[in-house]
C-alpha cells in the first residue's frame, strides 16, 4: 500500500509539467531572494495567483520551492551589500558582510548555500518521520482540541516573536475579525459586509496577502530614504572551496542550528525569521570562540543558515496535520490548499496519501536542486543586484493588479491590494507586526467554528474545554505560553528590585 | 508616519465599540445560547481591552511623543510624492480599467511610475509598452484571465 502510494506520489512529481514549474520557481524564487527589499514571503505573495491555475501539485511545488530558494538566496545580499535579502538573513549580515571585507565572500556564501540545502534536508526528513504518525493522533481530536490548537497556534504568533506582544495581539484581533466578515460563519448570517455584495463571501484571502505582502513591501520602497547600497566586492571565488572541512568542523552546530530550526518552525507563528535569530545566539553561546563572532567568523553562519531552511520544512508540519500554519509562508499555503480543495487536516493522510507523499518529495528535491541552481545565482550576483529597481517595481505592482484581479475577474480585488497594501503599511511604521494578522484571517474561521461547535455540545458550559484529557494538556501548554513572559516578568523584578527601581 | 500610541489606541477603541454596538443587533438563534453575534463580541472586547491597554501605554511613556511623528519619507518632497503616485495610479487602475482597457491603463502605470522614479527617458516609453503586452500575453493567453479590453475592443485578439 505505502510503496504504491509513493509510486503515485513519484509520478506525480516527475512528471514534465511540474519539474518545469519548479525550476521556473526555483529561479523565481532565488532570483527574488536575491533582490533587496524583496522577501520570501514576497515571493511567495506574488506567486499565489498563478499557482491558482494549476493543479494542487505543481501549485504547492512552485510555492515549497520558491521559498527554500529565497531563504538562500537572502544571504546574497548581506554579504556583499550588508543588506538581507529577506528577514531571516538578517541575523548574520553582519557576520557575512565582515566576511566579505576580508576576502571571504565565497566562504560566507558556500556555507550559506551548503548549510540551507542540508538544514532544509534536515527539516524535510522530520516532517516525513512525524507527520504521519502526527496525523493518526490527530484523527481522534474534536472541536475542543482544535480550539486549543488554534488558540496556541496564535499564542504562539503573538508572544514568540521580537515585536511588543500588546500589539501583535492587536493585529491578531484585527486579523481574527476580519475573518468574521461575510456569511461563512456557523450561523449562516451576514456579517460586516456594509451592504457590499462582494463581502458576502468574506475578504478573499490572495489579495489580501497580495496587499499586505507585496504591495506595502513596495510602499516600504518607494519610501525608502537611505542611499542605494554599494557593491563590496566584485570578485567571488569557488564556493564549495572548502566546504567539507567546514562540514566536518561544525558537524554539531549544524545538528543544533538544523533540529533547533525545525521546532521552531513546528511552532506555530514563528518562522524562518525567529529560527536564525536564535540559533545565532545559540550558536555564540555554546561556541569555542564566542569572541570571534561578529568579526567575520562562518560558525555563526553554518549553523543560522541551516536553522532558517530547516525551519521551512518544520513550519509545513502543523499546517499539512491540523492545518494550523507555522508562519506567514505557510498561512498563504493553507490559503491555496484550501482553494484546491485540499483541504489540510489529519483526513488528507487518508484521502489523498499522494499528495501528501508528492509534497515530502518536491521538499527534497528543491533542496537538493538548490545547490547548483544557488550556485549559479552567486555567480550571477553582482548582475542580479544591478537590476534596476526603479524599473523592476513598478512592474511588480502590474503584477499585484492582475494577480489580484485574475482570482475573480473584478476590480474588486485590485481594491483589495490598496486597502490592505496601506492598512499593512501604516501598521508596520507603527511598529505593528503583520504575520499574526495573516495567522488570525487564516484561523478564524475555524476557531470560530470549533469554538461555537464546542459550546453547543456542551451546552454552553465552557469548562468543557478543559475536561477532555489531550484537550486538557493542549489548555495547559496555552497557559504556560501564555503565562511564560509574566513570569519571565515577575521573576526579574523579584530577582533586581533595586536595579528596576 | 508614526502616531502616538494613545492616538491609535483610541481609534481601536472606537473600532471595538462599534462592532460591539454592531453585533448587539444581530439576531439571536432560538433554543441557542450562542448566536453570530458571540465571537466576534468576544473579540472586540479583547480589542477594547487591548486598546485601553495601548492608551495607558502612551500616556505613561517617559518622553511625551508627537501625536503624529512624520518618518523621512514625508518630509522629503520626492518620497511623498512618489507615494501619492503609487496610490494614485491604482485608484486610476480600480476606476478606468474597465473604460480604457487593460493595456491602455498598465502602459500608463508603468510609464508614470518609471518617471516618477526617475528611469531614463528614452527607455520609459518603450519598456512600458512592451511589459504591458507581455503581461497581457501571459495573463490572457497562458492562463486565459479576461483582462478587460476597454476602448480596444475592436482590436481583440
Amino acid at each position: 500500500m505505502t510503496s504504491a502510494v509513493l509510486l503515485q506520489a513519484f509520478w506525480l512529481v516527475f512528471d514534465p509539467y511540474v519539474l518545469l514549474v519548479i525550476l521556473c520557481s526555483a529561479m523565481f524564487g532565488l532570483f527574488v531572494g536575491c533582490i533587496p527589499g524583496l522577501s520570501a514571503t514576497m515571493a511567495t505573495a506574488l506567486l499565489v495567483p498563478i499557482t491558482f491555475f494549476m493543479p494542487p501539485v505543481p501549485a504547492i511545488a512552485a510555492i515549497v520551492t520558491a521559498t527554500a530558494m529565497a531563504i538562500f538566496s537572502g544571504d546574497i545580499p548581506g554579504a556583499l551589500l550588508r543588506i538581507p535579502g529577506t528577514p531571516a538573513s538578517a541575523a548574520y549580515t553582519d557576520e557575512a558582510y565582515q566576511m566579505t571585507l576580508k576576502g571571504q565572500a565565497e566562504v560566507a556564501l558556500g556555507a550559506g548555500l551548503v548549510f540551507s540545502a542540508i538544514g532544509g534536508l534536515f527539516g524535510t526528513l522530520v516532517m516525513v518521520m512525524f507527520s504521519p504518525s502526527l496525523a493518526e493522533i490527530a484523527l481522534k481530536f474534536s472541536s475542543f482540541e482544535y480550539f486549543w490548537l488554534v488558540i496556541l497556534g496564535l499564542a504562539g504568533a503573538v508572544f514568540i516573536g521580537n515585536a511588543s506582544v500588546l500589539k501583535a495581539c492587536i493585529t491578531l484581533l484585527l486579523g481574527l475579525l476580519i475573518a468574521c466578515i461575510g456569511l461563512e460563519n456557523p450561523a449562516g448570517m451576514p456579517r460586516f459586509t456594509f451592504g457590499m455584495n462582494e463581502l458576502m463571501s468574506g475578504v478573499e484571502l490572495i489579495p489580501m496577502m497580495v496587499g499586505m505582502f507585496a504591495v506595502s513591501e513596495l510602499l516600504r520602497y518607494i519610501t525608502n530614504t537611505d542611499p542605494s547600497p554599494i557593491i563590496a566586492t566584485e570578485k567571488i571565488g569557488n564556493i564549495f572551496a572548502g566546504m567539507w572541512d567546514l562540514l566536518k568542523k561544525y558537524r554539531w552546530p549544524l545538528v543544533r542550528g538544523s533540529a533547533l530550526g525545525t521546532i521552531i518552525g513546528i511552532q506555530p507563528g514563528s518562522g524562518a525569521d525567529m529560527a536564525s535569530w536564535l540559533s545565532y545566539a545559540m550558536s555564540k553561546k555554546f561556541s569555542k570562540e564566542p569572541e570571534k563572532f561578529g568579526t567575520g567568523h562562518v560558525e555563526g553562519i553554518v549553523e543560522s543558515g541551516a536553522a532558517n531552511n530547516s525551519s521551512l520544512a518544520g513550519a509545513w508540519i502543523p499546517a499539512i496535520v491540523f492545518g494550523i500554519p507555522g508562519d506567514s509562508i505557510t498561512a498563504i499555503a493553507i490559503g491555496v490548499l484550501y482553494l484546491k480543495n485540499m483541504n489540510p487536516g489529519p483526513m488528507i493522510f487518508v484521502n489523498n496519501p499522494e499528495n501528501i507523499y508528492a509534497i515530502f518529495l518536491v521538499f527534497i528535491l528543491a533542496n537538493i536542486i538548490m545547490v547548483p541552481l544557488g550556485w549559479l545565482t552567486v555567480r550571477l550576483a553582482t548582475k542580479i543586484l544591478r537590476v534596476p529597481r526603479n524599473i523592476l517595481m513598478p512592474i511588480i505592482l502590474i503584477f499585484c493588479i492582475v494577480g489580484s484581479f485574475s482570482i475573480n475577474n473584478s476590480v474588486w480585488g485590485v481594491t483589495l491590494i490598496l486597502f490592505f497594501g496601506l492598512l499593512s503599511f501604516l501598521l508596520e511604521e507603527n511598529g505593528f507586526p503583520v504575520a499574526p494578522a495573516i495567522l488570525g484571517v487564516v484561523l478564524g474561521t475555524m476557531m470560530e467554528e470549533n469554538f461555537v461547535t464546542s459550546m453547543i455540545k456542551s451546552d454552553g458550559d465552557p469548562l468543557v474545554f478543559f475536561t477532555r484529557p489531550i484537550a486538557m494538556w493542549l489548555a495547559a501548554g496555552t497557559f504556560i505560553i501564555l503565562l511564560w513572559p509574566v513570569a519571565t516578568w515577575a521573576w526579574g523584578k523579584l530577582r533586581s528590585p533595586t536595579l528596576a527601581a | 508616519m508614526k502616531f502616538n500610541d494613545t492616538l491609535v489606541g483610541a481609534a481601536l477603541l472606537a473600532l471595538a465599540l462599534t462592532i460591539l454596538q454592531t453585533v448587539q443587533q444581530y439576531p439571536v438563534i432560538p433554543g441557542q445560547n450562542i448566536g453570530p453575534g458571540a465571537f466576534p463580541g468576544l473579540l472586540a472586547v479583547l480589542l477594547a481591552v487591548c486598546a485601553v491597554l495601548l492608551i495607558i501605554k502612551g500616556l505613561k511613556a517617559k518622553e511625551r511623543e508627537a501625536w503624529i511623528k512624520m518618518g523621512g519619507w514625508v518630509k522629503s518632497w520626492f518620497h511623498m510624492r512618489n507615494f501619492l503616485i503609487t496610490v494614485a495610479c491604482l485608484l486610476f487602475y480600480i476606476f478606468m480599467s474597465d473604460k480604457l482597457g487593460f493595456l491602455i491603463c498598465a502602459t500608463l502605470i508603468l510609464a508614470v511610475m518609471f518617471k516618477a522614479l526617475e528611469v531614463r527617458t528614452k527607455l520609459i516609453f518603450p519598456i512600458a509598452l512592451v511589459t504591458s503586452f507581455v503581461i497581457h500575453f501571459i495573463f490572457y493567453k497562458g492562463l486565459r484571465v479576461p483582462l478587460p479590453w476597454g476602448i480596444l475592443m475592436p482590436l481583440q485578439w
